[in-house]
């Protein structure tokens, strides 16, 4: 039974064109895998629907041989952590707060118990916020309030890890490092999906790239095959360059 | 952490629960009119039937009323992350007000019976807190719009309330603007069995929801990948909050600003975390209203203010502080 199997997977707004339109794909952990496409490709609605929070015109998407969209929600987000792309703004609870909502699955006591707590203090100590724990989640910058946001989800200690552009907001130090933690998560035994724009990124770490075109998903594979440039410079209308430096490591650049 | 907010919110549930006690047990005592202390002790009329049969009461009433409106004001404040969200502003006070206005002016006798007012009443709030939800989880009204919606249902209503006023008779009519001005009236020991019955099970369903409001607060897009089913909880958190604010305006007639003032007042003192913050609404917008009652019938005595007019001029200006210090 795969960890993941999507077979037929269609979503559309209303009436409109389907968003996402027909997705074949399966997963099991560990692995780190990108999604990756132009703007309005149906990435994200793709990553909602993985994690249950919409529900497929046609087709199914499986988690352990089960629909999610039909689970029970604690359930659900006891097998899946899902970080939206929208970072949450005015919250005026603190770091430690916010990362305790990840335990809200394992319970619907008043509050938190030891295991909580030792869950916690894992994730804060994985996305080095230690140090922000009594801090308030709105008074921190952009990049500081995503890994809170990614202690949350690592807090919810499920085997599947959904990331909406999780970069989004980082400088190159935190970003880097993000993607060092991701790698970790897959080490740890996790399947870690992540929705992101930097391509060059998604072939550096990534053991795997679904590339969405207008809901369609074009190309599954290794990053060197999925992000193959003449197919790239098609999705994306803009040229693709692969490139290697000396110590044979691989860039993917693109621009006219 | 975690045993220290354990620990934190024991201490407000203990000493807002003791501070309302002690409110509730002093204020009772106090009056325009002059009590003989003696013949009450002594349990000699007529000060013991005033203070057994008007005054306990009353008090208790109050309590009653400023304990569900305050903690449905705190729900609904959670449920649609505003700050400015309570059940006057979201429509359900002027909805349930309509209810009970039409039971009294088109009841057969010259005062309808209770039960069918609170049912009124229950039926007018649940109706529109059903509109508002599904407005905001169908047609997805954000709550600023939900908000602008409650303002026009509560404008239609108030229109309603004055065509029936129109309308009735000379008595009735009496009648509907007296319970209209929101008061806090001497009721059967009966009445506050029942309201105390209803308001008990719902306020004890809603303190248990409080961690689950702390997510909701986040937004629905995180409260969701947290486990948190957000459109069961708005529904049934929209019906826990139409049956605190339905039961108690069929009995005291609207009263404003309770929802507002108390939660916000107790959210600057103690912090935004539900776990905390709804046990201290809970026993605060009782004390609230109790002090409110009694400022109501003693300051201008023998004249008495009606407790809405009270807290309508405590509130006005702390809504309009409120907003220039968002």
């Amino acid at each position: 039974m795969k960890q993941l199997k999507l077979t037929g997977l269609r979503f559309t707004y209303g009436a409109g064109r389907a968003v996402v339109d027909g997705i074949e794909a399966s997963a099991d952990g560990p692995g780190l895998i990108a999604i990756v496409g132009p703007n309005g490709a149906g990435k994200s609605t793709l990553l909602d629907l993985i994690a249950g929070q919409k529900t497929p015109v046609e087709g199914s998407c499986q988690l352990n041989g089960q629909e999610a969209c039909l689970m029970p929600r604690a359930a659900l987000c006891r097998l899946v952590a899902h970080v939206p792309q929208i970072v949450p703004g005015e919250i005026p609870f603190t770091v430690e707060e916010v990362v305790l909502t990840g335990r809200i699955p394992y319970g619907r006591g008043l509050f938190e118990n030891d295991d909580d707590r030792t869950a916690m203090e894992m994730a804060l100590c994985k996305t080095r916020l230690e140090g922000f724990r009594e801090r308030k989640f709105s008074a921190l910058s952009g990049g500081e309030k995503q890994r809170v946001l990614l202690a949350a989800a690592l807090c919810q200690e499920a085997p599947m890890v959904l990331l909406d552009e999780p970069s989004a907001h980082l400088d190159p130090e935190n970003e880097a490092e993000m993607w060092e933690l991701l790698k970790e998560l897959k080490a740890a035994g996790k399947l870690v999906i992540v929705v992101t724009h930097h391509l060059g990124l998604a072939a550096q770490h990534c053991d795997r790239v679904w590339l969405l075109e207008r809901g369609k998903l074009v190309a599954d594979g290794v990053p060197c095959d999925a992000l193959e440039a003449a197919r790239l410079e098609r999705v994306f209308r803009v040229p693709f360059y692969w490139h290697q430096n000396a110590e044979g490591r691989v860039f993917l650049t693109y621009g006219r | 952490m975690g045993d220290d907010l354990r620990r934190r919110a024991g201490r407000v549930l203990l000493w807002s629960a003791l501070g309302a006690a002690a409110v509730a047990a002093v204020c009772p005592f106090v009056g325009g009119s002059g009590m003989d202390y003696d013949r009450l002790w002594r349990g000699e009329g007529p000060d013991w039937g005033i203070f057994v049969n008007l005054r306990v009461p009353r008090t208790l009433l109050a309590f009653l009323t400023g304990a569900a409106l305050s903690t449905a004001g705190a729900l609904y404040q959670a449920l649609l992350r505003d700050a400015l969200a309570t059940p006057s502003s979201l429509g359900v006070t002027a909805a349930a007000a309509l209810g009970a206005v039409a039971a009294l002016a088109l009841g057969p006798g010259d005062e309808a019976g209770f039960p069918v007012v609170w049912v009124a009443a229950l039926v007018g709030a649940g109706v529109v807190i059903a509109l508002v939800a599904a407005l905001g989880q169908v047609k997805r009204f954000a709550s600023f719009t939900l908000l602008l919606t409650g303002i026009a249902i509560s404008g239609v209503c108030t229109a309603l309330v004055l065509l029936l006023h129109s309308m009735a008779g000379l008595t009735k009519a009496f009648q509907i603007s007296h319970w209209l001005m929101g008061g806090i009236d001497a009721v059967e020991y009966s009445v506050l069995g029942w309201l105390a019955f209803m308001l008990a099970p719902v306020s004890w369903w809603v303190l248990r929801q409080a961690r689950v409001l702390n997510v909701v607060s986040y937004g629905e897009a995180w409260a969701v990948g947290r486990g948190v089913d957000c459109r069961k909880i708005t529904w049934q958190g929209f019906a826990a909050g139409a049956v605190l604010v339905g039961t108690t305006t069929a009995v005291t007639g609207p009263i404003a600003f309770v929802g507002l003032i108390v939660p916000h007042l107790l959210r600057r003192a103690l912090g935004p975390d539900h776990r905390v913050l709804l046990p201290a609404c809970l026993f605060g917008g009782g004390a609230f209203l109790v002090v409110c009652d009694t400022i109501s019938r003693t300051v201008l005595a023998p004249v008495e203010i009606p407790v809405g007019v009270t807290t309508a001029l405590l509130g006005g200006p702390f809504f309009v502080w409120l907003l220039w210090s968002r």
